[in-house]
């Protein structure tokens, strides 16, 4: 594995919907999730988590703690065994019976093993109380860049569930899906270099690690596929990545360099401005522009478009 | 010596420990969650944050969703039998097996100024002095640097801030003039790590926008 990562980022990823919901609300019958006050569309930040989880499993060697559906295939298992195979019982001997050592060694052996934890965190207290690894990335709400429309669609389908329904309704039920015509997000996300390289407090996660996180977060969407997904895609992700551990500059400051901007006929207008109200929806990706402000950039901050 | 810290975001949720299966957020921010900010800007051992007071800068909104969630913990048991094994099989956790849905009501576009002070533990060495701790706590808030990035009341809110620093004036606070005066009830103050992780509980009073932490704790706190 190489070594931990060494220096502060944050990143802003942009990605949009065609005809589809992107993430459903529970609590509204699965349509897509708004912000109620301003109608911009919202995806949250554990959905995002899951794709990238998703990809992580699919693309690489590297296992998953919180896994959707089956487990892992069982092939896995044996490049573990080649790895470490010294974690045997002989170990477990030499271990001293204080509760937190064992704590500690458990936390890093689950950060050693498992891609997520590792990324993102985990609480591990049941019994021994190993406490929580809070992982160096977070990922934020993303937002829609302008208020969506979602449309309810009802569909047929030509068969029935049961033979009463069958019966009823002729051998036809009627279904309904939520889609987005079409929206813009944009999410914040960071990733803190302590928590990945801190000497007690660092869950180990590498600069292999980071390469896949931006290689899941520019492709996780084209291995997400489904009938209530539509068409979403990675459009853009913008790396701010700062020389020190600590960072060099203001999270929000690098942010607010990043801005979109409505391109309609090939004038651009500043969003939510006086008139835009009057513009024809957006439906393509080409319906806006993303800039970024290099000018003046604090000094140890690079940035990065991938 | 003091430090004040500007603290907005777009959500919050600070949960109220009688409503956390479907997460209800207090009124305002705990001194609590303050100090985990300003910890996850600077701290070591040999300090302990503690924060004065709280001055509200935004109107008190809340907003509600429902998030799919894991109702499962990592068993620490499973883990360790899984490392004497030398195998991760099965130690996997399905989702969708697991799965909670839980709704919460989360504050929206919060911003605060958190007024604090430090004080030295007994585990400050010789090298350790409130002026170097100070110096190194005001030079990371004013460059934006931070150890982890610290969030209002869970991660996935994450917190913008900034220092104000000594002098500067403070945010206009947005306010309407009848909500300055509150009354938030019994909120947590703090975990009481010394005594076997026990929650402290004060009667949070807003005057004039500011919770005046320690004027709250000396009318009486609980446990």
């Amino acid at each position: 594995m190489s070594t931990p990562v060494t220096n502060r980022y944050e990143f802003v990823l942009f990605f949009d919907v065609t005809n589809g919901n992107p993430n459903g609300d529970p609590d509204a019958g699965n349509m897509p999730r708004l912000d109620p006050e301003t109608n911009q569309g919202l995806v949250s930040d554990v959905a995002l988590k899951r794709k990238v989880r998703n990809y992580v499993a699919l693309a690489s060697g590297n296992r998953i703690y919180m896994t959707e559906g089956s487990t892992l295939n069982l092939h896995h298992d044996e490049a573990w065994k080649a790895v470490m195979p010294e974690v045997t019982k002989a170990d477990e001997k030499k271990k001293l019976p204080k509760e937190e050592a064992k704590a500690r060694a458990l936390t890093q052996w689950m950060c050693a093993n498992f891609w997520d934890i590792r990324t993102f965190g985990a609480v591990m207290s049941t019994g021994v109380n190993a406490g929580q690894v809070r992982g160096p990335v977070q990922f934020s709400f993303a937002r829609s860049v302008e208020p969506i429309l979602p449309l309810e669609v009802s569909i047929t389908r030509m068969a029935a569930t049961t033979e009463a329904d069958a019966e009823a309704k002729g051998g036809r039920t009627m279904g309904r899906k939520h889609i987005v015509p079409y929206g813009l997000y944009r999410a914040h996300g960071y990733v803190s270099a302590p928590l990945a390289s801190h000497p007690s407090k660092g869950t180990g996660f590498s600069e292999d690690d980071l390469e896949l996180l931006w290689q899941a977060l520019d492709q996780m969407f084209d291995h997400d596929r489904s009938a209530a997904r539509g068409e979403m895609a990675t459009r853009k992700l913008i790396l701010f990545r700062h020389d020190s551990a600590l960072g060099n500059a203001r999270a929000q400051s690098l942010f607010d360099r990043v801005s979109v901007e409505r391109i309609y006929q090939g004038q651009p207008y500043v969003i939510g401005s006086e008139g835009t109200g009057n513009l024809p929806p957006a439906r393509h990706w080409s319906d806006y522009r993303v800039s970024i402000d290099r000018a003046d950039l604090p000094q140890g901050v690079e940035i990065i478009e991938r | 010596m003091g430090i004040r810290l500007h603290v907005w975001g777009e959500r919050a949720c600070f949960t109220r420990p009688e409503l956390k299966v479907e997460r209800v957020s207090y009124d305002v921010i705990t001194p609590s969650a303050a100090r985990g900010i300003l910890e996850a800007i600077h701290w070591k051992p040999a300090i302990r944050w503690h924060v004065d007071r709280i001055h509200v800068l935004r109107p008190i909104r809340f907003q509600s969703f429902r998030r799919n969630e894991v109702g499962a913990k990592i068993s620490a048991r499973n883990a360790a039998s899984a490392m004497e094994r030398g195998t991760t099989q099965g130690l996997g956790l399905a989702v969708d097996e697991n799965r909670q849905q839980r709704a919460t009501l989360a504050l929206i576009d919060v911003a605060y100024v958190i007024e604090a002070h430090f004080t030295l533990t007994d585990r400050a060495g010789p090298e350790d002095s409130a002026a170097k701790h100070i110096s190194m706590f005001n030079r990371r808030a004013e460059q934006g640097q931070c150890f982890h990035r610290p969030c209002l009341g869970t991660r996935e809110f994450a917190a913008d801030f900034a220092l104000v620093p000594e002098g500067g004036a403070l945010p206009v606070c947005e306010l309407a003039s009848d909500k300055r005066d509150q009354d938030f009830g019994w909120m947590l103050h703090d975990i009481d790590f010394d005594h076997g992780n026990t929650s402290r509980f004060y009667r949070a009073m807003m005057r004039d926008g500011v919770i005046d932490v320690n004027a709250c704790l000396a009318e009486g706190s609980a446990r």
